[in-house]
């Protein structure tokens, strides 16, 4: 019968669509935080490895929390993030093989133009956010358990504030990555902690400046870990490696010290020689 | 509103230069959510038909249910999806996750009772219509199914565009589990979603206009089958 045959035919070729098109051929997972990747340092970078060692990388950027999330679920071969407290645990619970520093750079504080709450220049950030949180100017958090909003979380914790009892009122959580809060705390003229590497790179800045600055406690560190291929079979253990080891090379560090968006400099290598 | 006109114009300049990055997207935006149009259509036109035709205890309220599916979430799809097709997950073997399968995987459940819900409509009041002529010809369950599929397949035709509008429409479900990899699994939406928390929010209006010119498109191919398709018909 030949409708049967047509019938058949589709659905020998559905299938053949929904499969995947390619093997995994020796690929690399890397779970990410989004400012490696919204600042563009991944298109800078993974040519250079893939050119090199012929190791495709594939990136997932997300907030540091679900990436920290998605390797414990053994989704991916390296974990790329900053936030080290949370890193260093999930090495020690047999997520990841080891944790290394790997580069750094910093946190400022961006506001409007006309500063409301009168930080412009300030460089002690506690004084900074308890002056942000008198003022009753707006603040957005990423409230998204990322990186940036642990880190936020600890300044507020050492400017002895507890933003969350104003939630909803001049502290505004967005729950969303550092790009969307930055939109939305742009868009309602709120102050917003932001990685510098992802302020450069952000492209709808308005009028918007950086305002607070400079602090010691503002360092942003970010450290690169091998997921436990004991723990979890399916890691490329051997491409993940070979990742870690070219990024934490004199060659990955002098690249990653090399790029630059708007001629500054995004972000400091500091491997252990 | 500047942005909007930058947006117009470099919609149209990212179409014109053909760049390579773009066109690998929306194929892969069309190959994914046409591939998942179809699968939702041989399950979801079979599950409306049986639906349509047959009358059993609870029948209401599988209506009901697969009615209030059509406003399931992308994101909370994309969540159970990923739970599944994770490492630690029941499916984590089959290393599906981050792949266009997963997201075919995906809008195929997502829109799935889209295609079911309608076309259960479509069909059930077809077939009050014609009850009385398949009761005089004595046809079987599968006759009637097949013969109201087949007199129904231009209304049926704009079910699955309902279904394919939603899965090319959506990025909380493909982003989760597909995790918007550059030349692997970013689609039009997912790439719409990075412009825009790259503040890049031209790039991403034009992006968004390119997303709607090829659903145009879509419509303008399937509507020329159609109009041929009847033309034949009645010539």
């Amino acid at each position: 019968m030949r409708t049967r045959q047509t019938v058949l035919a589709t659905a020998i070729a559905l299938v053949a669509l929904a499969l995947p098109a390619h093997a995994k051929d020796g690929a690399i997972l890397v779970q990410s935080t989004t400012s490696t990747a919204n600042s563009g340092l991944y298109d800078y970078l993974l040519p250079m490895f893939q050119d090199k060692t012929g190791i495709r990388v594939n990136v997932v950027a997300v907030g540091t929390g679900q990436a920290i999330k998605n390797a414990t679920n053994c989704d991916g071969d390296v974990l790329l993030v900053h936030a080290k407290p949370a890193e260093e645990a999930f090495v020690a619970e047999g997520g990841g093989v080891a944790r290394t520093d790997l580069m750094y750079n910093d946190f400022v504080i961006v506001g409007p133009a006309d500063d409301p709450a009168g930080v412009g220049g300030m460089t002690d950030v506690e004084a900074a956010l308890d002056k942000i949180a008198g003022s009753g100017a707006l603040f957005a958090s990423r409230g998204d358990d990322s990186g940036t909003h642990k880190k936020e979380r600890a300044l507020w914790a050492e400017a002895g504030i507890d933003p969350t009892t104003a939630s909803g009122g001049w502290y505004r959580e967005t729950g969303s990555g550092m790009g969307a809060t930055l939109n939305t705390g742009i868009g309602m003229g709120a102050y917003v902690m932001t990685d510098r590497a992802t302020w450069i790179s952000f492209a709808n800045k308005q009028d918007y400046e950086i305002q607070v600055q400079g602090d010691e406690d503002l360092f942003n560190q970010y450290g690169v870990i091998l997921v436990n291929p004991e723990k979890c079979p399916s890691v490329n253990a051997e491409g993940g490696q070979a990742f870690i080891d070219w990024l934490l090379s004199a060659e990955g560090q002098a690249a990653i010290a090399d790029y630059r968006v708007a001629e500054q400099q995004l972000f400091f290598p500091n491997a252990p020689q | 509103m500047q942005d909007f006109g930058e947006a117009v114009g470099m919609a149209v300049s990212l179409v014109a230069s053909g760049d390579g990055d773009l066109i690998e997207i929306v194929l892969l935006s069309l190959r994914v959510s046409l591939t998942a149009t179809a699968l939702s259509c041989v399950v979801g036109l079979l599950l409306g038909a049986v639906l349509a035709v047959t009358r059993f205890r609870g029948r209401q309220a599988v209506i009901v249910a697969v009615n209030a599916l059509m406003g399931l979430p992308p994101v909370v799809v994309g969540l159970l999806v990923y739970l599944h097709l994770s490492r630690a997950g029941p499916l984590g073997f089959l290393g599906l996750l981050y792949t266009p399968t997963a997201m075919i995987i995906a809008q195929t459940l997502l829109i799935t009772p889209i295609v079911t819900a309608l076309s259960r409509q479509v069909l059930e009041d077809l077939h009050s219509e014609y009850a009385e002529q398949f009761r005089s010809f004595c046809l079987s369950r599968g006759q009637i199914v097949r013969a109201l599929l087949w007199d129904a397949r231009y209304s049926l035709l704009t079910v699955a565009l309902a279904g394919f509008g939603r899965a090319i429409a959506e990025v909380g479900a493909v982003i989760i589990v597909g995790g918007n990899i550059d030349h692997l699994t970013r689609v039009m939406t997912t790439a719409i979603a990075l412009e825009t928390s790259k503040g890049d929010l031209a790039l991403a209006l034009a992006l968004g206009l390119v997303l709607m010119a090829i659903a145009l498109a879509v419509n303008v191919v399937v509507q020329g089958v159609r109009l041929t398709a009847v033309r034949h018909a009645y010539a």
